[in-house]
């Protein structure tokens, strides 16, 4: 175990990247996560990897899929307006099987919006941002720890099942700072790239595209996407519980708005409120399993996010109808407080809910 | 424990920069910590203010809405934060700065002369510190010598002859709320 | 008995899917003529377009990767700096590299990336059944500009040798034609040109081929030669663009 060092969430992004064996990382530059294209501009030379300031984030992320084509461990990150323009690329590398990290340091939208935290993207995350059937891994942590920790594992993910993985960050996590003890690389038992573009020596020759013009075939590959998909949900659900054994309220939260909550739970366990926090850290796949499970022995639930409500379709969805649902949200960058979660939970439970 | 603190001014007047060593100090000292800045336009001109959690708990919201201190080191801060301060915490204003006390009578308020002192000690940009030692010795979040510590990790080498001054500030700081607590901790004028 | 002319290893035994006239596959086998005489086979990864060569991959020897449109220079880039002992080519069509891929393409010359680009420039949108182009032609017919282009309205054409030629990062670009033996020849040598450019790691290379487009001029393969000699090559003059980078 390594010693705890003071870092931005940002900076501990692109530190796990280098600790992961990336070498390349293409971006552009949007607040709120210039820290890491900062850092990976400074970096990258010192452990003789690539760093490269795109013209764009159309042409960062397609520089990201030719590396990724060649390949090398590769990281973009962004914030919203800019992940919306990568949404061409994300499409053509999930085609591809492709394998590589994402990041979305989230802000408020729609449009230009603005720069402060938001978890408005979660549709785009984890719905399919950009067009035809596919999937993301989204991993989204919660403290500055787990933006080490997770993007780490995100790199392993990519390559295990050769596919785009995406950390779901927001402005508030990009720019806290917390203790961290720095991670290493993971896994080594991954799969060797063989269907790499590499250049055909002693070999048949390697096509990578997306493009298949007759239907049965695309119809095929589609269904072996949803066999990988299918693989994925069975084998990468990742949550958290805290004090949820005996809750009668559940809050499920993820990111920032699952730390409020958790504030918001001791508060209210401080009044003598039953309540607990249900965390999904991948949000695709969505743990609906145990949240149903989590959920059982409760009598309500209520999802806390920074956004109109997006997660609480997949809470919705996990619950079934079986206990009623309830949602509180800020948007556009503001943040909700504890003392609102707990205002909200005061009112439900005294509602009868 | 659990310190919630939020540390405004201008940007440009150190606020960043007392959250972290505060923030640093508390992880060398073995808590829990995080420390969380405003950023943005606002940090260009307006006002800068960083929040900052040290808990012997884990931190559950590095948002501090309800602080247990505030450290404003001007007025549009103090403005802003004083009426955030949970009932019966503190609040270290810059008296240099700001002339009228916050009204508010159900938290502790000390006032810090932080740019008067600095410019006695022959550098203005040191104001930060002299606020940054009348809350360490009011609160003993953490120990002034772990943040002459963190100090010392945090500034690159070639800043590192600015700590002695640094120290001093610090202790000014320190004198002015020992003053303040020896006079039973009601509400002075720091040492002015 | 001696074999004086073959299939280039570089080219697959398939036969293409190109319209009769088009030269679209002679100029696939000028590179893969290059490919094969620079002995780089095993090195190269070429990078399709969208358009009508989107298929090029199934028609080269080497490794291969299919871009989005316009996005092939981005593409090339990632690669290139993944590899950079490899040989990397983009093949685009006019509205690939010179309307969406605008960017990406001034962007990769601009940084001096290490590629070879063939740029197939027939004034039209071949894939998408003859829409205008970038680089159609004043006054010329498509089936978005049926009054013939209008440039007060639809702009003028982009001159694209040139326009890049402007730039420090840019090593070589020519402007070449394959309408007779002799230009086809030139040709080869700008494409030659434009690899070794590459392997010797002097900086961006493009070739620019004026090239036909029969069935969407509405024109035999004759006359779309014979309309590049006339017409286009006065819009777009053949030669050598490059110019020595600017010092400091």
């Amino acid at each position: 175990m390594g010693e705890k060092v003071l870092m931005k969430g940002n900076e501990a992004i692109a530190e796990a990247a280098i600790l992961a064996g990336c070498r390349h990382f293409f971006g552009y530059p949007i607040t709120p996560q210039n820290e890491i294209p900062e850092y990976m501009s400074r970096r990258m030379p010192e452990v003789g990897g690539v760093f490269l300031q795109a013209e764009s984030e159309v042409a960062g992320s397609n520089m990201v899929y030719g590396a990724a084509c060649a390949g090398a461990r590769v990281m973009t990150t962004s914030s919203s307006p800019g992940i919306s323009l990568m949404q061409e690329a994300i499409s053509y590398m999930a085609g591809a099987e492709l394998p590589c990290v994402l990041v979305n340091i989230v802000r408020g939208g729609p449009g230009l919006g603005g720069i402060q935290g938001s978890q408005a993207d979660y549709f785009q995350a984890t719905k399919g941002g950009g067009h035809g059937d596919y999937r993301l891994i989204v991993l989204a942590p919660a403290s500055v720890q787990e933006l080490m920790d997770l993007t780490i594992t995100a790199f392993d993910l990519a390559d295990m099942y050769r596919i785009p993985v995406m950390i779901l960050g927001d402005a508030i996590l990009g720019q806290m700072m917390e203790p961290v003890i720095p991670g290493r690389r993971g896994k080594a038992d991954l799969p060797p790239k063989t269907w790499a573009t590499v250049g055909a020596k002693m070999r048949p020759k390697n096509v990578i595209t997306s493009l298949s013009l007759d239907p049965a075939k695309l119809e095929q590959h589609n269904f072996d996407l949803g066999k990988k998909y299918n693989k994925i949900a069975d084998e990468q659900v990742r949550y958290k519980t805290y004090m949820t054994d005996d809750a009668e309220t559940l809050l499920v939260a993820y990111g920032t708005c699952a730390r409020i909550s958790q504030a918001a739970v001791d508060m209210a366990r401080e009044r003598g409120l039953r309540v607990g926090l249900f965390r999904p850290v991948s949000l695709w796949p969505f743990p609906y399993e145990a949240l149903q499970l989590a959920a059982e022995e409760s009598l309500r639930v209520l999802t806390v996010e920074m956004s109109l409500g997006q997660m609480v379709e997949d809470v919705r969805l996990a619950i079934l109808g079986s206990k009623p649902v309830r949602f509180y949200g800020r948007t556009g960058g503001m943040t909700p407080t504890p003392r609102e979660v707990l205002e909200e939970i005061e009112r439900i439970v005294e509602e009868g809910i | 424990m659990q310190e919630q603190v939020i540390f405004a001014g201008f940007g440009g007047q150190g606020v960043m920069l007392i959250g972290q060593l505060v923030t640093y100090a508390g992880m060398i000292e073995g808590a829990n910590v995080s420390w969380m800045p405003s950023y943005g336009p606002e940090m260009r001109g307006g006002t800068a203010n960083c929040q900052v959690v040290v808990s012997s708990t884990e931190v559950s919201s590095p948002l501090v809405t309800e602080p247990t201190s505030l450290i404003a080191l001007n007025k549009p801060s103090l403005d802003k934060f004083a009426p955030w301060v949970k009932s019966g915490g503190l609040i270290i204003y810059n008296s240099s700065l700001i002339e009228s006390p916050p009204e508010r009578t159900d938290v502790r308020i000390l006032a810090v002369p932080a740019n008067k002192v600095a410019n006695e000690l022959g550098d203005l940009r040191i104001a930060n510190m002299v606020a940054l030692g009348a809350y360490l010795a009011t609160t003993r979040v953490v120990g002034c010598d772990t943040v002459l510590d963190a100090m010392k990790r945090v500034l690159p080498e070639r800043r590192h002859n600015l700590i002695p001054l640094n120290r001093q500030a610090l202790a000014r700081g320190i004198e002015i709320a020992s003053v303040w607590h020896s006079r039973d901790q009601g509400e002075v004028s720091g040492a002015e | 008995m001696k074999k004086v002319f073959g299939r280039p290893e570089a080219l697959t035994d398939v036969p293409t899917h190109y319209c009769p006239g088009c030269t679209h596959g002679i100029i696939h086998r000028l590179i893969a003529e290059v490919i094969d005489e620079l002995g780089v086979c095993e090195k190269t990864i070429g990078i399709s377009p969208v358009g009508c060569a989107v298929l090029a991959y199934d028609y080269f020897n080497c490794d291969f990767v299919e871009a989005s449109h316009g996005r092939a220079p981005a593409v090339a880039t990632g690669i290139k700096r993944t590899l950079p002992d490899s040989v990397v080519f983009c093949y685009q069509g006019d509205g690939d590299l010179a309307s969406i891929g605008a960017a990406e393409i001034v962007h990769a010359a601009t940084r001096g990336e290490k590629i070879t680009v063939i740029f197939v420039n027939n004034a039209i949108y071949g894939m998408t059944g003859g829409q205008m182009a970038p680089t159609t032609l004043p006054g010329q017919r498509t089936t978005t500009s049926p009054r013939g282009r209008d440039v007060e309205s639809a702009g003028h054409p982009i001159r694209v040798a040139e326009l890049l030629s402007s730039l420090s990062g840019v090593a070589y670009i020519s402007r070449v034609s394959a309408t007779s033996p002799a230009n086809v020849t030139k040709a080869k040598r700008a494409v030659r040109k434009a690899f070794e450019t590459q392997i010797e790691g002097k900086g961006f290379s493009l070739v620019e081929f004026l090239s036909t487009c029969p069935i969407n001029w509405g024109m035999s393969p004759l006359e779309a030669m014979k309309w590049i000699d006339d017409k286009m090559s006065l819009y777009y003059p053949l030669g050598d663009y490059t110019r020595v980078p600017e010092v400091g």
